[in-house]
């Protein structure tokens, strides 16, 4: 790696500045319009992911605090429900372009919080969370448009529970098709980044949002728990692990609950013997590394046609051996931090599985910062389909590489998984990629590239990934009573 | 003429574009509305719900893969069939619902429309829910309704005709294909629809019709691994909770029990509860600037 390889390119440090956000030493609960703290007093520390540094200490929602904010949200669901399309839609307006304005300071609080590299973060993440604003914001006063007849109704209170991996990127995923459509929130954002969630609530109460129709609840998965059990909730929306992606589909049994899951995957990257290798190799890249890993839609599973193994897989190796691993914050950095101890352990313990059943781990000369949670860029040869690696889902930088002859071949390997999110088809024949495409169960395909996304396309899985879309026209489906 | 002794009909399962008995030897008396006795059906067991799912996911491959014109005209074959077989049916449905000749006559009609409503859609729902997303970047970012693969129909246990059909009908036309537990009081209507989906050029597997007791042959397959999704129209609350509990294992996708009025036209609901949505993103590349984007 760039770290210690006597590279012909050397960097000099080039660090995004923290000065642009200012960190309190703690943050309370967001209920009702006002920052309040937990009933039972509870707090926790978030650290930065990359230095183990505290950055703040949050409060811990507990089951009355979850309570007093589904209250909060129905009391406030009452007047914002009824506001006209048009009125909701110029608070989201207001939202989308105070974020805008703000997108700097929430970047570099994201990968403070994260430990994900600024480039991503100033690139990726923030473009992505005003424009998910931007264009929900457009269809609050155009519902009965929407093809799920005249006036859709909004649910109620929603309860919505976030992952780590795009901590504002999936409160937006989340809030914004709930406020169009009228309805009002609790969100928890995760344990180990609830820092951007919080700031948020001060975009709230900077665009004028009327009290209680954002509420906010910091605090570990007993707090996501009791929040999808509360019964004055209409409205289940939850992203992360597919164990409790389940958990959440038994608990709602029997209840008026509506529910979108958006769970784990483990998508299969195609590559046929005629892809342009250079761009392939980028992309598979994009699709393994692109934050680390820790992305539900990696392409963790690349399927290399045999003719065109070594050639990829030497280019692939020296692609890997030029990226850049360390200081989030700094503008060159590729590869930043895992998010948590935890995580990092989950990563080291599969990767250990994935030798000790056979495969060939790789991963290029790579020196990993003394403090903080790191893992080096990986590839795993010589996997089977069998083998841990090429099923379960690592969340992490870690590529594990199959091969196969025929298309067919390809998409019965594709398709061989209990997930069903995403998929990657690299050929420069047009009727292979819609041919490929169409066998494929998958909800999101991208051929001749990866790890696209955008407000207007709809995102979500098939089998174990999940069930709901969230983006576009469709995202709106999941907060109205169709 | 008038002291002819009749021929009885021996109903059986429909799986697999054939007619077994249940596997376990096991019939049930069913009766009419005033307790008289009709026939004797399957009940069906485990194994005949395992048997089902084998065959539908065989099924799945090609009624998935087959044109949408071609399902729709399949569809409207099965109302071609039915409208032939209408007076055996409206005797079922009278049979069964305690119904006068004249209102079976009602019900079996609406439900021979039913088909032709649905086998109208098969080709037009995909232009309704799917469509071009204008991202913003150089792709071209298409979406569009596939079906969930094999769901698992709990027919309704009160209309059974009218309410099975309008059930079946939109789970198939998607291209998904079905195992569905018939009413459990009044199956005949449902195993003799078997009869008319053999006749009417739909592939063996893509419907097959189970007897019996409800909640002994839904839990296998509401727990099964190879089936997706669930519609509990037949289930009552206690039971269709625990079927929820059961499909959450393999997160199939469940439509719950709700009030519904079969007489009237149904919405989309049922046809898009039971169809995925893929999104394909396509580098545009460009042309006239300076090198391709691609």
């Amino acid at each position: 790696m760039a770290s210690t390889s006597a590279s012909a390119f050397e960097y000099a440090p080039a660090p995004e500045s923290r000065s642009v956000v200012d960190i309190a030493p703690s943050y309370g609960l967001f209920i009702d319009g006002e920052f309040t703290e937990a009933a039972d007093g509870k707090v926790f520390k978030t650290v930065s992911p990359s230095t183990e540094e505290v950055l703040s200490e949050i409060a811990q929602a507990g089951e009355a605090d979850v309570d007093r904010a589904v209250k909060a949200a129905r009391k406030a669901f009452e007047k914002w429900s009824a506001l006209p399309g048009s009125e909701r839609a110029k608070y989201l307006f207001r939202i989308a372009r105070i974020i805008q304005e703000r997108s700097r300071e929430l970047a570099v609080l994201e990968t403070l919080d994260n430990g994900k590299p600024i480039k991503e973060t100033r690139d990726a993440d923030l473009p992505l969370v005003a424009a998910h604003f931007f264009y929900y914001a457009g269809w609050a006063d155009k519902l009965d448009h929407a093809g799920f007849g005249a006036n859709p109704q909004p649910l109620g209170v929603a309860g919505q529970v976030i992952p780590w991996n795009f901590p504002l990127l999936m409160l937006a995923w989340k809030i914004a098709p709930a406020l169009a459509t009228g309805n009002t929130v609790v969100l928890k954002p995760a344990e180990t980044t609830p820092l951007s969630a919080l700031f948020f609530a001060d975009i709230c109460r900077q665009a004028g949002l009327p009290k209680g129709v954002v509420n906010i609840l910091p605090g570990y998965g007993d707090t996501g728990a009791a929040l999808v059990a509360h019964p004055d909730v209409n409205k289940v929306a939850f992203t992360g692990s597919t164990a409790v992606g389940k958990a959440i589909a038994r608990q709602v049994a029997g209840t008026d609950k509506k529910v979108t899951l958006e769970l784990g995957g483990k998508g299969a990257n195609i590559v046929f013997d005629d892809a342009p290798i250079d761009q392939a190799v980028e992309g598979i890249v994009t699709g393994i590394f692109f934050n680390q890993g820790q992305v539900c839609c990696a392409g963790s599973r690349l399927l290399v046609q045999e003719s065109v193994q070594d050639e990829l897989m030497d280019s692939l190796k020296r692609r890997l051996s030029t990226l850049r691993l360390g200081d989030p914050l700094d503008k060159n950095t590729d590869i930043g931090a895992i998010n948590s101890a935890e995580q990092l352990s989950r990563i080291t313990t599969l990767v250990e599985q994935g030798e000790a059943e056979g495969a060939e781990r790789w991963s290029p000369a790579c020196e990993l910062p003394s403090s903080g949670y790191w893992f080096a860029p990986t590839l795993f040869t010589n996997v089977t389909q069998a083998h841990t690696i090429a099923r379960d889902e690592i969340f992490g930088p870690v590529l594990s590489v199959l091969t196969f002859r025929t298309p067919e071949e390809a998409v019965a390997k594709a398709n061989n998984s209990q997930y069903g999110l995403s998929a990657g088809i690299w050929t420069e024949k047009g009727s292979r990629i819609l041919a490929v495409a169409s066998k494929l169960r998958a909800g999101v395909i991208w051929s001749n590239t990866f790890n696209k996304f955008d407000p207007t396309s709809p995102f979500g899985g098939y089998k174990e990934s999940g069930f709901g879309r969230e983006g576009g026209r469709h995202g709106l489906e999941a907060y109205l009573d169709v | 003429m008038s002291d002819r002794l009749s021929v009885f009909k021996t109903y059986k399962l429909y799986v697999g574009g054939k007619f077994p008995r249940s596997e376990s030897g096991r019939v049930y008396e069913v009766t009419d509305s005033k307790g008289k006795w009709l026939a004797n059906a399957p009940q069906g067991s485990r194994k005949d719900a395992r048997d089902a799912v084998v065959a539908a996911r065989k099924a799945f491959g090609g009624w998935s893969g087959a044109t949408a014109y071609n399902r729709g005209q399949i569809l409207y074959r099965i109302a071609e069939m039915l409208e032939g077989r209408k007076d055996q049916f409206v005797r079922e449905v009278a049979d069964a619902e305690g119904l006068s000749k004249s209102k079976a006559s009602v019900v079996v009609d609406a439900a021979i429309d039913r088909w032709v409503w649905y086998a109208g859609w098969t080709d037009k729902i995909a232009q309704v829910v799917g469509g071009a997303n204008p991202v913003a970047g150089p792709y071209f970012n298409l979406s569009s309704p596939e079906p969930t693969g094999v769901v698992t129909v709990l027919a309704p246990q009160e209309s059974s005709f009218l309410g099975l059909i309008s059930v079946v009908a939109p789970v198939i036309a998607t291209g998904n294909t079905a195992i569905v537990v018939a009413s459990e009081k009044s199956p005949l209507p449902a195993l003799s629809l078997g009869e008319v989906l053999a006749t009417s050029d739909l592939p063996g597997g893509v419907v097959n019709v189970l007897s019996g007791r409800t909640a002994e042959i839904a839990a296998p397959l509401a727990a099964h691994q190879d089936v997706n999704a669930i519609d509990l129209a037949g289930a009552d609350d206690v039971l269709a909770k625990e079927l929820e509990i059961a499909a959450a294992d393999n997160l199939k996708r469940v439509l719950r029990p709700q009030p519904v009025d079969y007489n009237e036209t149904p919405g989309t609901e049922r046809l898009t509860a039971f169809l995925e949505t893929k999104t394909v993103w396509h580098p545009t590349g460009s042309l006239g600037a300076s090198g391709s984007s691609y």
